[in-house]
């Protein structure tokens, strides 16, 4: 039998200048396949991509610079705590897609103090019952398909994805019925000023609690206990428990601290940016998060560099319709397009092509 | 009695939309992959759908039964097999993870069709719409007056619009396809044990490529159907939000087998639809809404405790295979 044309091997030694040269292809492949929409609505690819960062970044832009970086800024805090969040999950093999959920029931939980409670409670003081009551959201939304993967192998996947649109229905109702505003408006009305997150540089704190969690999660996932059985259970559920872990108490203990983490981002997008909670709080971030988490390799570091990059093209897109009328949705469509690009350049990173040589036998 | 009678004829017509997005998927998942993109490829279908015939509608100036619907079907089609064709080439060539590329196609996919709506609105100059001859067109109901006639039943399943009885031929083809011929039993065993199909001589990368792409297609099929019909042929980005999401829901709640998403689909279309028509007093709406992905959670959870083998998804859904990895 003749060797076939090509086989794969995987690779273990890897260069490093070759990790970056296929990132950077796979970085410009995705530039270049995205410039494919651009051309189409009559614009020039390479100036719009320079108007776009430079629109996200505040280049050049003079006094309101600093608006567009901050608004840039905003969008990837929630992107990165929600990566930040699903990351011990996929470590551990458990394909948490419910970051839209646990971000929604976090948000709503923490509103509940602060519609309630917003005139009897300092402003101190109600925000950290905020914070906690959104990791129990959170917390608790997350943990229900833990448990149920934990006992009865439950398909997580699925479980978790129905859990977002149960969390987004029950926020619609109160948007709807008991907490709205004025009859009729369907609007929850803005929170009292007590339940605002303080800012700092312009900006609400959450950027600082997201920077304090990418410190946690390198130093849980990498330096502690919990971490390595969390490793152990994603090479192999067998091996952990042989070693006698308590594999099911992990997992769910892993999911309530995921979710927790999500509703840690709820909390941030209810009480710093929004400042009152629709049914569409989470607004895709959940999704989109767990691109950023993988491709980052579940390192918490990478993923500031991830998050950040989609965010300048979700901002960059919106300043790109205003300044050249290109439709905004193509920052989906460059997303997309980078995302597979990025997926599909891994392979390159994990296996090596071995071509048949010139008359070459098995 | 009235309403009833036409809120489950509105059931079955957006029930429609549910069996090509379910259908689909099935299809997809028997062969062992997640494709988490219907979202994204049913957000195609129903723009590119549209386009097809807009297109087709200026170049003939004609609104014909036959040619309007297979220029629909063909446009439609084509874009979900292109974006299912992306998720086969990443996760079976190259291996990526399936929940992440669904995810980033379904990113791309609603981006796409966002873009190309808005794109032709510029073009248009105004909302991109059919001609009240062509919306006919796709609203025609191809079964005799004496079928129509029948009191209740007759408008219930016999006042539909030709997709809903291509829908329902289309399940049963899937049924005896999957239980009653070579083929399907050979995408069965890529979906269950893809080792031993492969040690027994199956061409494993076929089956899944042809069973996505194809798969893709008839979920985009679904968009289209629904822009045609429910969406009253114009597009809105909004309207098709959360369909395909419903219809990996409904893959789950019939337990992949397609028969079952006959009657399911149509359960469905009615939880979505009912609250549009029918005020229940004491459950708002918005919980009402719910209720399909509740029901699928109960379904999920109780199918695992019973444990019982013939209830389960595809034992190796949204695995890849490397024979290399062994």
């Amino acid at each position: 039998m003749r060797e076939p044309i090509v086989r794969l091997a995987k690779r273990d030694d890897l260069k490093r200048r070759y990790i970056y040269l296929i990132r950077v292809i796979s970085v410009l492949l995705a530039l270049f396949l995205g410039s494919i929409p651009i051309i189409i609505t009559g614009n020039n690819p390479i100036t719009s991509y320079i108007t776009m960062i430079k629109g996200s970044l505040g280049i050049g832009m003079g006094s309101i610079a600093s608006f567009y970086f901050k608004q840039t800024i905003r969008e990837t805090v929630p992107l990165l705590g929600c990566a930040l969040a699903i990351a011990p999950c996929f470590k551990m093999r458990f394909w948490n897609i419910g970051g839209e959920g646990q971000i929604t029931a976090g948000a709503a939980l923490a509103s509940f103090f602060a519609i309630t409670y917003a005139a009897k409670i300092p402003h101190i003081p109600l925000l950290i019952i905020m914070f906690l009551a959104a990791c129990v959201g959170g917390g608790i939304w997350a943990a229900i398909p833990g448990f149920f993967k934990a006992k009865y192998n439950t398909n997580e996947t699925l479980f978790t994805l129905m859990m977002n649109y149960i969390a987004i229905g029950i926020v619609a109702y109160l948007q709807g019925g008991p907490w709205e505003g004025r009859k009729g408006t369907q609007q929850i009305p803005l929170f009292n000023k007590n339940a605002y997150l303080p800012t700092l540089f312009g900006l609400h704190i959450g950027w600082i609690i997201i920077i304090f969690l990418v410190l946690f999660i390198y130093i849980y996932m990498d330096k502690t206990k919990h971490g390595y059985e969390i490793a152990v259970i994603g090479d192999s559920l067998n091996t952990a428990r042989y070693a006698g872990m308590n594999t099911k108490w992990i997992m769910v203990r892993t999911m309530l601290l995921s979710g927790a983490i999500c509703g840690i981002v709820g909390f941030i997008l209810v009480s710093g940016q929004n400042h009152t909670i629709t049914s569409n709080v989470a607004n895709g971030v959940g999704f989109t998060s767990i691109t950023v988490c993988w491709l980052a390799g579940l390192n918490s570091f990478v993923m500031i560099l991830i998050s950040l990059m989609l965010a300048i093209l979700t901002r960059g897109a919106s300043f790109l319709q205003q300044s050249l009328g290109v439709p905004s949705a193509i920052s989906e469509i460059v997303s997309g397009i980078l995302l597979f690009s990025m997926l599909g350049s891994e392979f390159f990173l994990r296996y090596k092509m071995i071509f048949r040589k010139k008359g070459g036998k098995a | 009695m009235n309403t009833l009678v036409s809120l489950l004829a509105a059931s079955c017509t957006f029930a429609t939309v549910l069996m090509f997005g379910t259908l689909g998927e099935i299809l997809t998942e028997k062969s062992g992959n997640m494709n988490l993109g219907v979202e994204g490829i049913m957000y195609t279908g129903g723009i590119f759908g549209l386009i097809f015939t807009y297109v087709f509608e200026q170049t003939f100036q004609s609104a014909h039964l036959l040619p309007s619907i297979s220029v629909a079907v063909l446009g439609s089609a084509l874009s979900g097999a292109v974006c299912s064709l992306i998720f086969a080439f990443l996760t079976v060539t190259l291996r990526a993870n399936q929940n992440v590329t669904g995810l980033a196609l379904t990113i791309f996919g609603t981006g796409v069709a966002k873009f190309a709506g808005e794109f032709m609105r510029h073009k248009v100059g105004g909302f991109v719409t059919l001609s009240l001859d062509m919306k006919n067109v796709f609203l025609y109901s191809p079964m005799p007056d004496y079928l129509k006639n029948i009191p209740v039943i007759g408008r219930i399943l016999f006042s539909q619009t030709i997709f809903f009885y291509l829908a329902i031929v289309l399940a049963i083809f899937l049924h005896c396809f999957f239980t009653r011929t070579k083929k399907g039993l050979y995408l069965r065993a890529t979906g269950e044990s893809p080792v031993t199909a492969d040690a027994a001589g199956i061409n494993i990368t076929l089956y899944k490529y042809l069973a996505t792409v194809l798969g893709g297609a008839i979920s985009a099929v679904g968009g289209m159907v629904y822009v045609m019909t429910t969406g009253g042929a114009t597009w809105n980005e909004t309207s098709l939000s959360g369909i395909g999401w419903l219809s990996v829901a409904l893959v789950i709640f019939c337990l992949w087998r397609p028969l079952n998403v006959l009657w399911g689909a149509i359960l469905f279309g009615a939880l979505k639809i009912m609250y549009l028509r029918v005020v229940v007093p004491f459950f708002p709406t918005e919980l009402y809404k719910t209720l399909p992905y509740v029901v699928t959670v109960v379904v999920l959870i109780i199918t695992s405790m019973r444990n019982s083998r013939d209830k389960q998804p595809p034992h190796s859904l949204s695995l890849n295979y490397f024979r290399e990895e062994r």
